[in-house]
């Protein structure tokens, strides 16, 4: 582990640019407040945002009695071997975000992960934004251009209360012998609003996540999206789940994902368990070589006034585009690369233009690699 | 500009265009008729260089040179272009994007040519994704000003367009094929397929060809034939033994 790293700006000039690929601002000028974890080593965490803090999560349960209220309470610490494992740590790793009722940060708050040599790097962050607060955050996982295998398994609890808003934008950019497990889940209260956007176009060894969000307040607004590209040798086993509890809640999924030889499971479960709940799970994908795209989503409605749907395409890029494009005087391969960049266009509605940029930034930088 | 000469084309084991001859000189713009199945749309995609259009025999120089065996994309780079009758839908691929990708030059043009042709709010919208028929016509003919070649071929510019949009498309086609300049600036050509021959009231075509079961029946003046056709159908064209 690189000893002498103390802030994002000590980090090789390499790894800085891996980390800037992760959206992250590595001068953290236009960040609202910052969190940076090398392994299981809290280097950073401040935030510059009034009614906003960012603390290692040990320390903030020792500030905070209450804040047991909200530690495990999200996820299941039983769940499964990955939850057991962060629950028996003795020093606990990761983040508490705290934005108090109405403040409202202008700027994302980073969080930057960066798994440099460790086996293991594990961590529990807990996101509180109080009523009518509004806070975005954007996480950056990341292994270094030297690292050689290992494991990040991160949990992460979701708290957005009353008309507060909380979008979390988390860019991967690990490598071919890392594997991550994330485990989070979201509960959202009354006229809340929670967007999570996954995007992952770097080679991984293997990701396996199946966010939950729970819509419990009436109204509450949940939408996921994600961009991701499955490299040979990757596997990607990815879901997102909402479960719409409240009158007038609604839920959207969005995926868009292109195999060029790897493995991707794309789940997505909206169950609509009360009445006036509306749903709707719309997976994409591309195949550029052979490997696989299974999408599976589920939707699940229990009562009459629920309206749940999905769509679902798997399949190559249709030869009248390319030809299309190619009539207009653009090569074949420049035609298909126009066309893949098309596909992984997803606009998220209600995202900081900012974070929009570093999404499309992350997606453009691979783009040259199709 | 074009000269074709003896062509033979088969899609799979079927041969579909037979012996075609056809010169199109520079400033020229010709009109071909023919009824459906004719082959009309197989010629100018076979000019345009689409997979699945096999020559046979004979040649296609464009500009003095042989482009019969060139691929589709150079053939655009020198100077073909083509309006389809029915273009594809490209998801998220925004329509505003497709022009920055295309614009050899003169980028900056975009929003101009875009506001002319009523499409300035589509730039953002996928491409051709729920457009109405007018709609797709005019985003077609804003794309060929944006690449600006110097052939056109047009597969039935006026087909599901309402009154409104055919003189705005009419207009910008005319454009296109620099009927707006005098006849001594004027170098583009072009290569219409028309059914009802709407287009010919902005465009004055210079010479018009008939095609009946992949064979040129007929050649004249444009307007004489549409009317031969319109009064005796295509009945007496695949009757006629003149070639």
């Amino acid at each position: 582990m690189p000893a002498n790293v103390e802030e994002l700006k000590d980090l090789s000039a390499e790894d800085r640019g891996r980390l800037e690929l992760a959206g992250l601002d590595v001068g953290e000028t236009e960040r609202s407040g910052s969190f940076f974890q090398i392994d299981q080593e809290i280097r950073h965490a401040h935030s510059g945002t009034e009614g906003i803090e960012v603390l290692p999560i040990a320390e903030a349960l020792q500030k905070y009695d209450w804040l047991k209220d909200y530690y495990w309470k999200a996820v299941d610490r039983d769940k499964d071997k990955f939850t057991k494992f962060v629950a028996k740590q003795e020093v606990q790793k990761g983040f508490a975000v705290i934005a108090r009722k109405g403040a409202k940060a202008i700027y994302p708050l980073q969080a930057c992960l960066f798994l440099a040599g460790a086996k293991v790097q594990y961590l529990h962050n807990i996101v509180i934004a109080e009523e009518g607060a509004e806070l975005h955050l954007i996480s950056g996982c990341v292994s270094g251009a030297e690292t050689k295998g290992g494991s990040h398994i991160g949990v992460t609890e979701f708290y957005i209360g009353k008309n507060a808003r909380v979008t979390s934008t988390m860019i991967h950019n690990w490598s071919e012998s890392i594997s991550v497990f994330p485990r989070s889940a979201s509960i959202i209260e009354e006229g809340g609003v929670f967007l999570s956007n996954y995007v992952c176009m770097q080679p991984v060894r293997h990701i396996d996540m199946y966010p939950t969000a729970t819509l419990k307040g009436e109204n509450a607004v949940a939408r996921f999206s994600s961009v991701v590209v499955a490299h040979p040798g990757s596997t990607l086993d990815l879901g997102s789940r909402a479960i719409l509890a409240a009158p007038g809640t609604s839920a959207e999924i969005v995926s868009r994902m292109i195999t060029r030889g790897g493995t991707i499971i794309s789940r997505g479960e909206i169950r609509g368990e009360v009445p006036e709940t509306r749903g709707h799970i719309e997976c994409r994908g591309l195949i550029l070589k052979d490997g696989l795209i299974h999408a599976i989503p589920e939707i699940a409605g229990s009562v009459v006034e629920t309206e749940l749907s999905h769509e679902a395409a798997v399949g190559r890029i249709a030869r009248d585009e390319i030809e299309y494009l190619m009539s207009r005087g653009l090569d074949e391969e420049t035609a298909t690369a126009t066309i893949i960049r098309g596909f992984l266009d997803v606009k998220i509605r209600g995202l900081p233009e900012m974070l929009q940029r570093q999404i499309d930034g992350a997606i453009d930088a691979a783009e040259s690699g199709f | 500009m074009l000269e074709i000469t003896d062509l033979h084309v088969s899609i799979g084991d079927r041969e579909v265009l037979h012996d075609i001859n056809l010169t199109i000189p520079d400033g020229e713009t010709h009109v071909m008729m023919g009824p459906n199945g004719s082959g009309k749309t197989t010629l100018l995609r076979t000019i345009m260089g689409f997979a699945g259009n096999e020559v046979t025999a004979g040649s296609i120089v464009f500009n003095g040179e042989d482009v019969t065996r060139l691929p589709l994309h150079e053939r655009a780079e020198r100077g073909m272009g083509m309006l389809y009758q029915r273009p594809p839908t490209i998801a998220g691929l925004k329509l505003g994007k497709l022009l920055e990708v295309t614009a050899r030059e003169h980028r900056e043009r975009i929003p101009a040519l875009a506001a002319e042709l009523n499409m300035d709010r589509f730039l953002d919208r996928d491409v051709n994704a729920g457009f109405s028929g007018g709609e797709i016509k005019r985003s077609e003919v804003l794309q060929l000003l944006v690449q600006d070649p110097t052939f056109t071929m047009l597969d039935e510019p006026e087909s599901g367009v309402d009154i409104e949009n055919i003189s705005l498309i009419g207009t910008a086609i005319s454009r296109l094929l620099e009927k707006d300049q005098h006849i001594v600036k004027r170098h583009k050509s072009g290569l219409i397929i028309t059914h009802t021959g709407y287009i010919l009231d902005y465009i004055d075509a210079d010479y018009g060809h008939v095609l009946c079961d992949g064979v040129f029946k007929c050649h004249g003046n444009p307007r004489e034939i549409l009317k031969s056709i319109k009064t005796h159908g295509y009945q007496e064209c695949e009757e006629c033994q003149r070639t």
